[in-house]
């Protein structure tokens, strides 16, 4: 028997992402979407698929499926058909879904990703349809029923399919982060995970490199990132373990158990439902003008790949600085409002960018971590962070001085400056002060300057604590440095 | 009283306008005869009496302030496939026995926008699935006619077997229909009235209950041509509710009346001369070009060669549409349900009860042709026949302005004659079938009788959105031909 080595072995991994479509209302009714809703309190004749009902393609999601393949370089086919998959359950009104199946609207495309800092790699995307979503059935209401609620049913999702690009756990969860803010940025889905907006299937596989690709099993609807990686990880080591006892992997579809942190088979190839799809008739072929990708184009914003870009190489962040802000949309509009309002004060953006990113990543991420406050309800808006950053710049507090006004900000209101001036805070650098205090200090450490004197050097930093103690910290630093430096010797 | 109701719709209109007569007093002739030809079955459900009386009296209020509408006070009927809000729709099904829309169809709201007032819900084949109205849950309806030799009922043909039979019998002024092979034009042919299939996209879909989607078109059902397009000029336009819908203007048919058809091409299709076509029928078809030939048309024999093919593939896409929008009656929302405790049971259960024995049959096909390994052979074939057909007419359509063909192989046959293996019953849509595949519009005419005194029609066929053409040259065959319309006795 040899010893397994996992390095013979390549991972082969393809994801299919559920991606609820931003949209009021849903992909054929009128209906609304909002989360939370009373159960089937958003239901339109449609959705439950009542007799003579038809479905009326929602536009907006048109939009928001073309803006999704732009930002994901990919190609907008002009022309594509929506086909009925059909299968009963009772929470699929109609017994089937609307889907895209031989044509979707979006082809090839891809996204980069940087699963290991420094090095990027590109994730093929094979296409983007779009689809609806079935209801919801609840078993846990009663013991002897199911409840169906129908307020999903009917909302339009994309279904994000790539290529078997991805070689392990890090990199398919580097693409689902990297997917995840890119549609927040485009503002096509909220990527809310909790909520269900952003969904994964997770295709794996695992050969000797240089092989022909291992048979696959599908692992279905994994709800979160962390699962996704340890469903991968679980799936990875079964199927290596099964192949090196010299068994074959069945082709299977699998459920991730998140309370074991395992995958367990749901349905082999032979259960395989045959969905019988065809066009549906009551849906014209879906053209989609040039134009209309060109309108589409115009509306996009400005790309995280884009923004990472010019953070770095204009405002001089960090790689690492640069990636945690633009994670988020919300994080990155934050910062480039401060970082505006900063620069209105005369601040050169380079000199502020940086000093910014420390206080918006350090201490104010830390205290929104603490609260839970939602960035973009806090006090603590972007005028007030670069009024506090701008008062270190301009010497007014001492850095060490700001993390106490940061803090007073968090509970009280006015700006940066008019906490510092109502707690007496201002940096004292008026040199004669300084003296003043400085010779105070001294006279009252009479046995401890002899010592000084004497040869003890390292008392000196005992003294400046002490000035710095009497000066409640206000005073300049390097100020008081010189000066105490120029007084001990004169004495 | 009764003499109102053998009049056309076209003269009630006209009468109404003029004060000649009351609403009410059409009203109460068709209710009349209501009770008289009940035995016809026409009706799944006849809205109440009193309700009806009302909405006279609101129409005759109307008439008397010069606020008529279109249509005001005029008593039609609707086929039971039509979503009318608040009357139960049950489309010829046990499955929706109890089913009462909360929503009206597109195309009766705006019949009913008109002034128009329902009498009822006609009888029909179970979904629309049938040539001879014989599937239906609520019983079969029987042809007014009787051959002149026996006194066995007739079938009214199918699938809008109820409103032919209501138009014939003179149980209301016109009435709506749906056709998806023939469903309309075989039985305004064998009950002896007009019907006319637009084409498809010219009348929205919404709220009518589907059979195949890509292939249903309601139309009208009139005893005449002209009343046939004062209805069809109201029913037809764009609806946003219905994405196949088309968005072309809706000419004014009715001016169509009477207009000349000097010069007009008129073609006649070799393939339509089929085997077992009855020698009335081809002898009428030869009159029926002569008259169009004497009234200054140009006779052009004209070849479509697939024509064979549209049966077969009618009957793979039909099921295989109908399969799939027949999903939705599973029992858990709407329609009947068997209460069990297992979901599968549930289904089964629900459907094998609610469903007769044509619509599983559909079912079974249309899953059966649609499924891994048989759609290639089957739906993607099928789907280019009908794309083969449909350039077929086309071509045609280059060199000839209308088709004039038989609307049915036969004159009606008795029920108890009804063909029992289901494939020489679909033989009763070979001469309609195409036409739906097409997506064109066509009209049968009343045009003469068999050997035994029973109706047949005359079908027309024009190009996409050419109903114009169709009803300009149906008046020259409705005039010469004098159709003796079903009386009493």
């Amino acid at each position: 028997m040899t010893i397994a080595d996992p390095h013979h072995w390549e991972i082969v991994i393809g994801l299919e992402v559920h991606a609820q479509v931003t949209s009021k209302s849903k992909l054929f009714s009128a209906a609304a979407t909002a989360f939370g809703a009373a159960p089937n309190t958003q239901v339109s004749f449609v959705d439950a698929a009542f007799p003579g009902m038809l479905p009326v393609l929602n536009s907006v999601c048109v939009d928001q499926a073309i803006k999704t393949g732009l930002g994901l370089h990919a190609q907008i086919n002009p022309l594509s058909i929506f086909e009925r998959k059909n299968y009963f359950y009772p929470d699929l009104p109609a017994g089937y879904q609307i889907s895209q199946y031989q044509r979707p609207i979006v082809g090839e495309g891809w996204l980069e990703i940087e699963p290991i800092p420094g090095t990027t790699r590109r994730v093929g995307i094979e296409r983007v349809h779009l689809e609806q979503d079935a209801g919801k059935s609840v078993h846990d209401l009663s013991p002897q029923e199911t409840y169906i609620d129908l307020n999903r049913a009917g909302i339009a999702l994309m279904e994000i399919v790539t290529k078997p690009d991805m070689r392990s756990s890090a990199e398919a969860v580097a693409f689902l982060k990297k997917l995840r803010t890119l549609l927040r940025y485009l503002g096509t889905c909220d990527g809310n995970m909790e909520e269900g907006s952003l969904r994964a299937d997770v295709n794996i596989s695992v050969h000797r490199p240089d092989t022909p690709l291992g048979t696959r099993a599908e692992i279905k609807n994994v709800n979160s990132i962390r699962f996704v990686a340890q469903a991968i990880n679980f799936e990875e080591r079964r199927q290596i373990d099964l192949l090196e006892a010299g068994q074959r992997i069945v082709q299977e579809t699998r459920l991730f158990d998140a309370h074991i942190g395992e995958t367990r088979s749901m349905r082999n190839k032979e259960d395989a439902q045959d969905y019988r799809y065809f066009p549906d008739p009551d849906l014209l072929p879906l053209r989609v003008e040039q134009n209309r990708i060109e309108h589409v184009r115009t509306t996009l914003p400005e790309l995280p790949d884009d923004k990472k870009r010019r953070f770095m190489e204009t405002l001089g962040l960090s790689a690492y600085d640069a990636d945690l802000i633009v994670s988020e949309p919300e994080y990155a509009a934050y910062y480039e409002v401060a970082l505006t309002e900063l620069c209105q004060h005369n601040v050169s953006s380079s000199q502020g960018a940086k000093i910014l990113a420390n206080w918006f990543l350090g201490d104010f991420f830390a205290y929104l971590n603490r609260t839970n406050i939602p960035i973009d309800t806090t006090p603590l808006t972007p005028a007030r962070l670069a009024n506090l950053v701008r008062l270190i710049l301009s010497n007014t507090i001492s850095g060490k001085i700001a993390k106490d006004v940061f803090a007073l900000m968090t509970e009280e209101d006015g700006s940066a400056e008019e906490i510092v001036t109502r707690h007496h805070l201002q940096q004292i650098t008026n040199t004669s002060t300084i003296e003043q205090i400085i010779a105070e200090v001294l006279g009252q450490e009479a046995e401890h300057v002899a010592a000084y004197k004497a040869g003890k050097d390292k008392l000196f930093g005992y003294f400046v604590g002490q000035v710095m103690k009497a000066t409640k910290g206000k005073a300049n630093p390097q100020t008081v440095n010189t000066l105490l430096k120029a007084l001990l010797d004169r004495t | 009283m009764t003499e109102l109701a053998y009049q056309s719709l076209a003269a009630l209109r006209q009468g109404l306008c003029q004060r000649t007569f009351s609403a009410r007093e059409i009203m109460q002739a068709f209710q009349t005869r209501h009770i008289t030809h009940h035995s016809l079955n026409a009706f799944i459900t006849a809205c109440p009496d009193a309700a009806l009386q009302v909405a006279a009296d609101d129409a005759d209020a109307r008439l008397a302030k010069g606020h008529a509408r279109t249509l005001e006070g005029i008593p039609l009927a609707i086929k039971d496939v039509f979503c009318t809000r608040n009357i139960r729709t049950t489309a010829g099904s046990n499955m929706l026995k109890t089913f009462v829309p909360p929503y009206e169809s597109t195309i009766t709201q705006k019949l009913r926008d008109s002034g128009a007032i329902f009498l009822g819900k006609t009888n029909m084949d179970e979904f629309a699935m049938g040539s001879s109205n014989t599937t239906s849950a609520f019983g079969r309806v029987v042809n007014p006619w009787k051959r002149a030799n026996d006194d066995k009922p007739l079938t009214p043909g199918g699938s809008s077997g109820g409103s032919a039979a209501a138009v014939a019998a003179h149980l209301c002024a016109g009435a709506l229909g749906t056709d998806t092979g023939g469903s309309i034009r075989q039985p305004a042919a064998f009950c002896g009235i007009t019907g006319i299939k637009p084409t498809y996209g010219r009348c929205s879909r919404f709220g009518v209950i589907a059979l195949a989607s890509s292939l249903d078109q309601a139309g009208p059902m009139t005893k005449t041509v002209r009343d046939a397009a004062i209805l069809l000029e109201i029913i037809s336009g764009n609806d946003p509710q219905d994405s196949t819908s088309a968005n072309i203007e809706v000419p004014h048919f009715e001016a169509e009346i009477g207009a000349s058809i000097k010069g007009l091409r008129i073609g006649i299709p070799q393939e339509y001369q089929i085997d077992g076509m009855a020698t009335e029928l081809r002898e009428l078809w030869h009159t029926g070009t002569q008259w169009l030939q004497d009234a200054g048309a140009e006779i052009v024999p004209v070849s479509l060669p697939s024509t064979s093919y549209a049966l077969p593939a009618y009957y793979i896409i039909n099921p295989a549409e109908a399969s799939s929008n027949l999903s939705r009656y599973d029992g858990v929302r709407f329609a009947h349900r068997v209460t069990t405790n297992d979901l599968w049971e549930l289904y089964e259960k629900s459907r094998a009860e609610g469903f007769g024995p044509e619509v599983k049959r559909r079912i079974l096909i249309g899953t059966y042709v649609l499924s891994a390994g048989y759609f290639e052979a089957y739906y993607v074939k099928a789907r280019k026949v009908q794309e083969l057909i449909r350039q077929e007419f086309l071509d045609a359509f280059k060199s000839v302005d209308v088709l004039l063909t038989p609307t049915a192989p036969t004159g009606a046959f008795a029920l108890d004659e009804e063909p029992k293996d289901p494939i020489t019953m679909y033989l009763n849509d070979v001469l309609t079938v195409t036409v739906n595949l097409a997506g064109l519009p066509a009209i049968s005419v009343p045009a003469g009788l068999t050997k035994e005194q029973t109706p047949l029609g005359l079908q027309l066929i024009a190009p996409h959105f050419r109903e114009d053409l169709l009803f300009r040259t149906a008046t020259v065959i409705e005039s010469c031909a004098c159709f003796p319309y079903w009386k009493e006795g």
